[in-house]
């Protein structure tokens, strides 16, 4: 299923084709002065938010090259992350080491719930999203029954700030001020009114190198090759499930990395409920940055990133300011971050459907649900 | 031997497992120095109360259009029902029957709309299903924020605007269904017959309708839609009814959670409902495209069972609770085996 769009880009299919983010770039026009906030703080709450979460969200890209859509299951590297994270606070590890270690230890056990991810994902071709979504969940429930119930009783740890007052289980709220912006403080360039974390925005950009160069390797041509047909390429030699399968094991590697260097910008590790959001807010993110289920791209990373964060530091003042209510504000951009995804799916769907409809009428409906 | 066999094959080990656990839940409650009645009490109240959300289920796997992630909009449909019965100030079991009547029209307009989305999208029904349902519910916490609800009962205290996160159905329409015809046997064994009779009515009228000509051109959509088509059913009509009726008793189904329950919970309230009533009805031996009335009973029962039982007794055996952890783990599996099952189709 070739893309046809961008060949000749009139202006009526630019607008269908760039809707989400314009109208984020819409919503945001009327809201700033709204918001009553300045330009500097603006664009320095950008820079920030572009340090934390850009790496996140390229995490995505890999496994939607595949051909396996959004992969909800990096939710599951953001918990092999925290985990490694967690071993770092309870060794005292500090500093730029202690980041370095977290992420060192956090890739072998984000490989190996990536490999289970893929050998599950394999048995549900054609559903992945939900099949992943779901997966998610499970594991939430898994992780807790480590950290909650594992941790201090079976698994050693011998830092009490870590341990809940009943002897075992990670506190709700893990002060991570140990490694507390090691990386992006290593050196921080001032730039006028603006400081700027040099290391962490060079990891980012390694990471996008890395992207881009992986596309034209035998692997990476390999997944567009799945991609694009499974059946067409199982026939050409590739070893579909396998290639699936590594798509993933690397979305959740990278997707561990990423939590770490959220998390050592924000400071604090929400034991419970952090990895839960960065999930969502990746894949919002990257969808407002004009992404669809099937194409995405690294520009499509670094907009939807400023977008989608932009509303997210305008929006509860200028629900205040504009309305008399934060709350309503709040819940515009919980309803802004659902809707987008709701309507990227549904876009994709529709097209996947015509796609289908118009290869082979016959097909539509025997194949498999989702 | 053979024997055995085949009916683990057909039961599919997640569900032996969910049964013995609860089995041995129930038999450990001596041991546990949990009341044995008291928790069967509990159980099948709580089965009462879940019964018609996971019935929601059934309509749309029918048609083949997949587990009914979008719960949620049809709660909401109920909890706008809910909300206009106590605003009118209506109560006892009036009340009950005036907020179903209310959320009716809106459960048809959203099924409606709901319906006619995923028959655009088939294929990928259940993802969409989901983010249909987060979505509804996160506008619907802007609207109850703005909508113009006068009731001091509802709205937030001295001044505020807005309706408040949990509601009370006290002096509305608490425990209508619970009480009714109630049987007592014992001390703390207490028998919702009102809330079973309500059940089994929707069960039913769910039932009977499956077996009117419209509900066998619908079964036969969800098991070979090119076939339906080809006997002349309008395929895309038949998938719609069956989103309107599962919206509806989602409506209903809140409803009579929130009489037994006491209150109304909104905002970020329904957000998560969908998935207890879709592990309920796979645990009840339902796959993603075959669901029925008994699914739906063995599943609730079990599954709202082990919800029950596993707070009190694991707490007291281990002096730790993890029913939290048991629900997720239990709940998601269930699903996540229902979806990597090989589907077997008739083509």
């Amino acid at each position: 299923m070739k893309n046809p769009r961008f060949t000749r880009a009139g202006a009526a299919a630019f607008l269908m084709d760039n809707a989400v983010p314009l109208l984020f770039v819409l919503i945001s026009a009327v809201a700033i002065p709204f918001s009553g906030f300045s330009a500097v703080y603006l664009i320095q709450e950008l820079l920030v938010r572009l340090a934390r979460n850009s790496f996140l969200v390229l995490a995505l890209l890999v496994p939607i090259m595949a051909g396996m859509g959004l992969n909800f299951g990096m939710t599951l590297g953001a918990m092999a992350g925290e985990i490694g994270l967690l071993f770092v606070i309870n060794h005292h590890i500090t500093g730029v080491h202690g980041v370095a270690l977290a992420m060192l230890l956090s890739v072998p056990l984000s490989a190996l719930v990536g490999w289970l991810t893929g050998i599950v994902l394999n048995k549900a071709k054609g559903r992945e999203m939900v099949t992943s979504f779901i997966l998610a969940f499970f594991a939430n429930g898994i992780y807790q029954l480590m950290v909650l119930y594992g941790m201090g009783s079976i698994i050693p740890v011998g830092n009490p700030a870590l341990v809940l007052s009943r002897g075992y289980g990670i506190r709700n709220a893990v002060n991570l001020v140990e490694i507390r912006q090691a990386l992006d403080n290593l050196i921080l360039v001032r730039l006028g009114p603006f400081s700027i974390p040099l290391v962490t925005v060079l990891v980012i950009t390694g990471m996008c190198l890395f992207i881009l160069l992986f596309r034209r390797t035998k692997l990476g041509q390999d997944m567009r090759a799945v991609g694009g047909d499974m059946a067409i390429a199982e026939a050409a030699g590739i070893d579909v499930e396998r290639t699936r399968t590594l798509s993933i094991v690397i979305s959740t590697v990278l997707a561990g990395i990423g939590m770490i260097v959220y998390l050592q910008n924000v400071g604090t590790l929400n034991t419970y409920n952090s990895h839960e959001q960065v999930g969502m807010f990746s894949i919002a993110a990257l969808l407002v940055g004009g992404a669809s289920v099937s194409r995405a791209g690294i520009a499509n990373v670094f907009l939807g990133v400023c977008l989608f964060h932009l509303m997210f530091i305008i929006s509860p003042t200028a629900g205040k300011n504009l309305i008399g209510s934060a709350m309503l504000g709040e819940y515009f951009r919980v309803f802004i971050s659902y809707g987008v995804i709701s309507v990227a799916l549904v876009l994709y769907a529709l097209r996947r459907q015509r796609g289908r409809a118009g290869a082979s009428p016959g097909e539509t409906a025997g194949g498999g649900e989702s | 031997m053979d024997r055995i066999r085949e009916f683990i094959a057909e039961t599919g080990w997640p569900r032996i497992i969910i049964a013995l656990f609860l089995l041995s839940l129930f038999l450990a409650t001596p041991a546990a120095r949990v009341r044995l009645d008291s928790s069967i009490s509990d159980t099948l109240i709580r089965f009462g109360m879940n019964g018609v959300l996971v019935l929601a289920m059934v309509p749309m796997i029918q048609s083949g259009c997949g587990l009914n992630f979008g719960l949620p909009l049809g709660i909401v449909a109920g909890l706008l029902g809910g909300v206009i019965t106590i605003e009118i100030g209506l109560s006892g079991f009036v009340a009950f029957l005036a907020a179903i009547a209310f959320a009716t029209p809106f459960a048809v307009v959203f099924g409606w709309g709901y319906g006619r989305l995923l028959n655009r999208v088939k294929g990928s029904e259940m993802m969409i299903a989901t983010y249909v349902g987060f979505s509804s519910v996160a506008f619907m916490c802007m609207m109850w924020l703005l909508l113009p609800f006068k009731s001091p009962n509802m709205i937030w205290g001295y001044g505020g605007t807005g309706l408040r996160t949990t509601i009370s159905v006290e002096g509305y329409y608490l425990w209508v269904l619970n009480d009714f015809l109630a049987l007592r046997i014992g001390e703390d064994l207490r028998v919702p017959v009102g809330m079973f009779l309500f059940f089994a009515l929707m069960c039913l009228l769910v039932w009977s309708f499956f077996r009117t000509k419209t509900g066998t051109a619908l079964t036969a959509v969800g098991s070979n839609p090119e076939y339906a088509r080809a006997s002349g059913i309008d395929v895309d009509r038949m998938r719609t009814i069956s989103v309107i009726l599962s919206t509806w008793l989602g409506a209903v189904g809140i409803l009579v959670y929130q009489q037994s329950f006491g209150f109304i919970q909104l905002y970020m309230g329904p957000f998560y409902m969908a998935f207890p009533a879709v592990a309920a009805i796979l645990i009840g031996g339902a796959s993603v495209h075959k669901a029925d009335i008994p699914n739906v009973l063995v599943g609730t029962f079990l599954f709202q069972g082990i919800l029950t039982m596993t707070p009190s007794v694991m707490n007291s055996l281990i002096q730790t609770d993890m029913s939290e952890v048991i629900r997720i783990v239990v709940s998601n599996g269930m699903i996540l085996y229902a979806l990597t099952r090989k589907t077997r189709r008739a083509s």
